[in-house]
């Protein structure tokens, strides 16, 4: 297992440096930030050049990605061209959003498993059939639809909650942009543990309980929903990090000054340097639950041997 | 069950987790509920583009803050436009190129050190030297000696313009490298502002929290956030603040500010998502602004490219001018907040300043057959196609493309004769116009600097100037310009001004469209809301119920 | 059981779905491919997974329902006069919003078209990018976790590395820097780029079922007998691998066809001239243009989302006859 994780450590270092690699590039290439700083004026080609000079851009493209990462390694994520350090944006925008994330996960574990179990237990009968189909059309619809209807219905035409969220994004602000950041999730865990949950039912070992005579409840309980759920427990890990990433659509939706709206930001007027330092933790963020969602699923599931 | 146990245990540190995760947020709950005293107005913002410092601030979003929190030599009368003294008391010239300044006594920064002539001077001097890289150098381009601190490349010469002095501590003199009438006229821009000797000595911190002379003081800014402002005691104007303060809200999406307003959560923002026009009456009861501004919408050519040149092609211009639908547009897609346009500036200057209601004539009236005539006289659109290029991240700006591409199909019976292409960030856009790369109209707008008709011609139209993304030159039209700066009289500055303009309609480097309104939406605790004619809320004059 | 870990990985819901059918199969192998209760009955015939798998699939009403409603898309797209009259393109912008009127039955959109004509027209749209871009996906995806899987050592470890670079990026940021560096989006630029991050998913699964079925008492026994590297491919492991990627690549179908949607709301999606329920949906939702007309809105976001649901109830149905544990 040591072995492994080491390994599996020195692996992740090639694959940070080429995915943050392909960011720099590809940030670099939308063109040159310079230009809209002069807004509808051309840029005055002495006062370019300075800013150019000081933001790196006149270098080399391999350069600047060297200068960067070294500069990353000393805890240095640069300076946004507004002036304002980019650490201290990340220290703004990554606990709402890591908010934002776990309030989805919740809703994900509260109401996905719940459905899924009931509908996993039930398997046919209409229960199952109309949370089925609910789920169904719940991915099909996207995030920015639901997401701006319900802004509208509820935030606007009946006054439940503030339409936006505030800078300070408090739980309970946060809690219905969750619920629209966590739906599509939320029907593939319900679904996830109805199949799980459906095809444990069948197991020897099920049957072996049942024929044991234990009580019923104590059989879904401690035997059934607890094997059932390690795909769920691996899905959730790893959707952590896809919904930090993936909270673009829903920041912009409802103004919260989170990752995406940031990255957004940062995307529109070419602000590189917070672009290419958000998306390197992201990176992190993504490569780090990938291993440990790894882990886990071997923790879990005893058949599943590490060398 | 060994497994089993382990996924309890796991679920759990999910469910900690995630409390842990929760409770931060509980802590830093104090800024939304608790920024909105009772006094004070909260609006409408989005992050500025560069830090707000006088000289690198270009868009309306930093404007606004400088607007409050700075008050240069001269000010614009936020209902008619004109330039009045605010910290000056006197700028006089005998021959249009050499000024006196002299300033009023008794004006303070907010951090209470007096305002002086030095104030002023340094300020200019650090805004023109080009390793400071301030995005509005060029505004002090007509200062003599600006080519030393401003070298158009390598190190500057000098750290200071020759053409800048001070006589006392109230008065400095100015000298420009050539005859400009109505210089002084262009002093209420914010790039002018004077700057207090802290912003020198402690840049940084300056910035985290800037110091001016304005009614208003920043009292906390988080960058990309909200910005808290106070009344500023030591204000000497006399346009003091009606409220306790402002405090300006970040948003990145024009709508989601209209629903905060709805829903009452802000008091003031200006410019209404398109989509949201049609109700913004009912929904506001009333509480809505639409108001001239010195905004103007064009669509320009790429003069340089050789499809578009000669006599003919001038014929196509013209037709395509007269293939757009101004009146429709400007009902449908923008209600009313677009007038359509008949010359090249605004009606904000009103007809003494320059601004006309028929210079364009029939050239900006909608007429398809003659359209389709005309464009068929001179040879049809080159390709059998044109394109129309604009950002679209910001404005409602794919919106009216469409609706003008329909309207040259339509009266030019095509279905592909126009086609939209939206480019989706402002800095891509502004990429291929700076690099002279358009092959098709393009999106060419202006927001006044200062009320003045230079303001809206020679950036624009003069050989070579900043904004002339057409490529546009013609001797005739820069000699005019030329004169009309050298006028001795605003009067006569004016009319040579408005030649010029005629010149260039003949020409029709860029089609007029439109104006574009200022509007604004305010809540019902707030009354007195009102647009200067920059379209920024006039924020000292806002009372809160 | 295998020294080297499954593909498990941080693919979002469809690669959790493999973990899951990784881990039945792995059960299925310890318990000795016992049949489940409802286990084939005992007179059938041999039928291979395919024809099974087939033989199920026409007795499953959702996938008959499905199944007609994709051929009814595609014929649209093909031929969209076949059921529109109208030129999307010509608009009169006097009727802007108009609510439905005869002739009109979805009414007109902020600039005077047709509702009606352009949610034909854009079925075009969303089905070649669903299409094509799966197939792109499923291909490039399929022949890299392949070679990865089947070769294995220092194969294995490049492609393996590159394939997490690019599963590094998340999708939608990715398309957002992506997309905003190209000038002119047509059909095939959201195409080419889904295929350039999408791939990774379906390497992951490809690799996984390649060394799974690699590990198959046949194929060593292939092995043994001295079959050629090719046969052993071409016979034994692709039949074996090939279901879990159609699965995971018939579902994936729904959600690049919403991916495309949500682009166009962030602005970087499909552009005018082509007509696209993407960017229709977006222009009603900015701004909330929806209020004033709800219409225009609601019938391209139905038409889209009967779409999703159609190709997603399909890649379902397609999972369950080719997973025979649920059968």
């Amino acid at each position: 297992m040591g072995r492994y994780v080491i390994r599996r450590l020195l692996q992740m270092i090639p694959v940070f440096i080429g995915t943050t690699l392909l960011i720099f590039v590809m940030v670099y290439a939308i063109g040159d930030p310079v230009n809209a700083m002069f807004g509808d004026r051309a840029p005055d080609p002495a006062t370019a050049a300075q800013l150019r000079e000081e933001f790196d851009l006149d270098k080399p493209l391999w350069l600047q990605y060297v200068l960067y990462m070294g500069k990353i390694f000393t805890g240095d994520f640069g300076t946004a061209f507004n002036g304002q350090p980019v650490i201290e944006l990340m220290a703004n925008a990554f606990p709402i959003t890591v908010r934002l994330a776990v309030i989805a996960i919740i809703f994900e574990i509260l109401i996905g498993i719940t459905l899924g179990v009931l509908t996993g237990l039930r398997r046919g009968r209409p229960i199952d059939t109309s949370v089925l189909v609910l789920t169904l059309v719940v991915i099909s619809v996207p995030t920015f639809v639901t997401g701006t209807l319900g802004q509208y219905l509820i935030g606007v035409k009946w006054g439940w909650i503030a339409p936006a969220v505030s800078p300070a994004a408090t739980v309970d602000e946060l809690l219905f942009p969750g619920l629209v950041l966590a739906l599509v999730s939320l029907a593939y865990v319900t679904r996830l543990t109805r199949t799980s949950i459906a095809e444990n039912g069948r197991a020897d070992y099920v049957r072996t309980a049942v024929a044991k005579g234990l009580p019923r409840r104590r059989v879904t309980v401690r035997h059934l929903l607890r094997n059932s759920l390690i795909p769920v427990v691996t899905f959730l890990g790893t959707d952590l990090g896809n919904l930090m990433a993936g909270a673009l659509v829903t920041e912009r939706i409802f103004n919260i000054q989170g990752v995406g709206f940031q990255l957004f930001q940062g995307i529109v007027r070419q602000n590189s340097p917070t672009v290419v330092g958000f998306v390197t933790i992201l990176v992190i963020v993504f490569i780090v639950a990938n291993l440990v969602v790894d882990l886990l699923y071997a923790v879990l599931d005893p058949r599943i041997r590490y060398a | 069950m060994r497994g089993a146990t382990r996924v309890t245990w796991s679920v759990g540190a999910v469910g900690a987790l995630a409390l842990v995760a929760a409770g931060c947020g509980g802590g830093g709950g104090t800024g939304g509920g608790g920024g909105s005293g009772s006094g004070v107005v909260r609006a409408f913002w989005t992050d500025p583009q560069n830090p707000i410092e006088p000289a690198n601030t270009n868009e309306v979003q930093g404007g606004k803050v400088l607007d409050m929190t700075f008050r240069g030599l001269k000010k614009y009368n936020p209902k008619t436009a004109e330039a009045e003294n605010a910290v000056a008391e006197s700028v006089d010239s005998d021959d249009q190129q050499n000024f006196t300044v002299k300033l009023k006594k008794g004006w303070k920064f907010s951090d209470g050190s007096a305002v002086t002539a030095h104030s002023f001077v340094d300020a200019w001097n650090y805004g023109a030297l080009v390793t400071n890289k301030q995005v509005n150098s060029y505004f002090f381009e007509y200062i003599e000696g600006y080519e030393d601190v401003h070298p158009e490349s390598g190190a500057p010469k000098a750290k200071t313009m020759s053409g800048l002095e001070v006589k006392d501590n109230r008065t400095f003199t100015v000298k420009l490298n050539q005859k400009f009438s109505l210089w002084p006229e262009t002093l209420g821009y914010a790039a002018y502002s004077p700057l207090p000797k802290s912003f020198f000595s402690d840049h940084d911190g300056w910035l985290e929290k800037p110091v001016g002379n304005g009614p208003y003081k920043v009292d906390s800014y988080t960058r990309g956030q909200s910005m808290q402002l106070s009344k500023n005691d030591e204000y000497a104007g006399n346009d003091k603040p009606k409220n306790d303060g402002v405090e300006l809200r970040v948003y990145t999406d024009q709508n989601t500010g209209y629903t905060d307003l709805q829903a009452g959560n802000l008091d003031v923002v200006d410019e209404l998502p398109a989509g949201q026009l049609k109700n913004a009456k009912k929904d506001l009861d009333g509480r809505y602004i639409n108001q001239p501004a010195g905004i103007f919408q064009t669509v320009s050519f790429p003069e340089y490219d050789d499809a578009w040149k000669g006599k003919d092609k001038l014929k196509v211009r013209q037709g395509l001018s007269m293939a757009i639908d101004r009146e429709k547009v400007s009902s449908q897609i923008y209600h009313g907040t677009r007038e359509p346009a008949t010359d090249y500036t605004s009606p904000v200057l009103k007809k003494d300043g320059g601004y006309s209601t028929s210079l364009c004539g029939e050239i900006c009236t909608f007429q398809p057959k003659k359209a389709k005539k005309l464009i068929a006289e001179g040879g049809g659109l080159p390709g059998g196609t044109v394109t129309i290029t604009s950002n679209v991240d910001t404005g409602s700006h794919r919106q009216w493309m469409e609706a003008v591409c329909n309207s040259i199909n339509s009266a030019l019976d095509k279905d592909n004769a126009c086609r939209v292409n939206p480019v989706p960030t402002f800095s891509e856009f502004r990429k291929d116009i700076s690099a002279k790369k358009m092959d098709g109209l393009f999106r060419t707008g202006w927001q006044m600097d200062y009320p003045l008709i230079q303001n809206f011609l020679q950036p624009l139209f003069y050989t070579d100037a900043s904004s002339n993304d057409s490529g546009y030159s013609n001797e005739k039209v820069d000699k005019l310009m030329d004169e009309g700066n050298k006028a001795s009289g605003e009067k006569e500055a004016i009319s040579k001004f408005q030649d010029a303009e005629k010149e260039i309609l003949k020409d029709l480097p860029a089609i007029p469209l439109w104006y574009q309104n200022g509007n604004a939406g305010y809540s019902d605790r707030v009354s007195d809301v009102r647009l200067n004619p920059f379209s920024v809320p006039v924020f000292t004059e806002i009372k809160v119920k | 059981m295998t020294s080297e870990p499954p593909a498990v990985g941080a693919g979002g819901a469809m690669d959790a779905m493999n973990v899951m059918n990784a881990a039945s199969s792995e059960a299925r192998a310890a318990d000795g491919a016992s049949p489940g209760p409802e286990g084939p009955g005992p007179a059938r015939e041999v039928r291979s997974l395919w024809q099974d798998a087939w033989h199920d699939l026409r007795r499953n009403p959702i996938f008959v329902i499905a199944a007609l409603l994709i051929l009814f898309l595609v014929l649209i797209s093909l031929w969209p006069s076949l059921i529109a009259t109208r030129n999307p393109l010509s608009c009169q912008l006097g009727r802007s919003l108009e609510p439905a009127t005869a002739g009109h039955w979805f009414g007109f959109d902020t600039q005077g078209c047709d509702v009606y004509t352009k949610v034909v027209y854009g079925a075009r749209a969303s089905v070649t990018v669903g299409v094509c871009a799966t197939a792109g996906v499923a291909l490039v995806g399929s022949l890299l976790g392949g070679l990865a899987g089947f070769f294995g050592g220092v194969w294995d470890a490049l492609i393996s590395r590159v394939t997490d670079i690019f599963f590094g990026i998340p999708i939608m940021l990715g398309g957002l820097v992506f997309l905003s560096v190209t000038g002119n989006r047509s059909i095939w630029t959201v195409v080419s780029f889904i295929v350039l991050l999408g791939w990774p998913q379906i390497a992951r699964i490809a690799r996984g079922a390649v060394i799974t079925a690699k590990q198959n008492d046949y194929v060593l026994a292939a092995r043994a007998l001295g079959a050629s590297n090719t046969r052993m491919l071409v016979r034994h492991i692709l039949p074996n691998a090939v279901a879990p990627v159609i699965v995971t690549a018939t579902i994936a179908l729904g959600t690049y066809i919403a991916l495309e949607a949500t682009l166009s709301f962030l602005g970087v999606g499909l552009q005018p001239p082509t007509v696209s329920w993407g960017v229709d949906i977006s222009d009603a939702s900015q701004g909330m243009q929806f209020r004033n007309a709800p219409h225009i809105l609601v019938y391209p976001a139905a038409a889209l989302s009967l779409t999703v649901l159609a190709f997603i109830m399909l890649g379902d149905a397609v999972r369950d006859a080719l997973d025979p544990k649920l059968r």
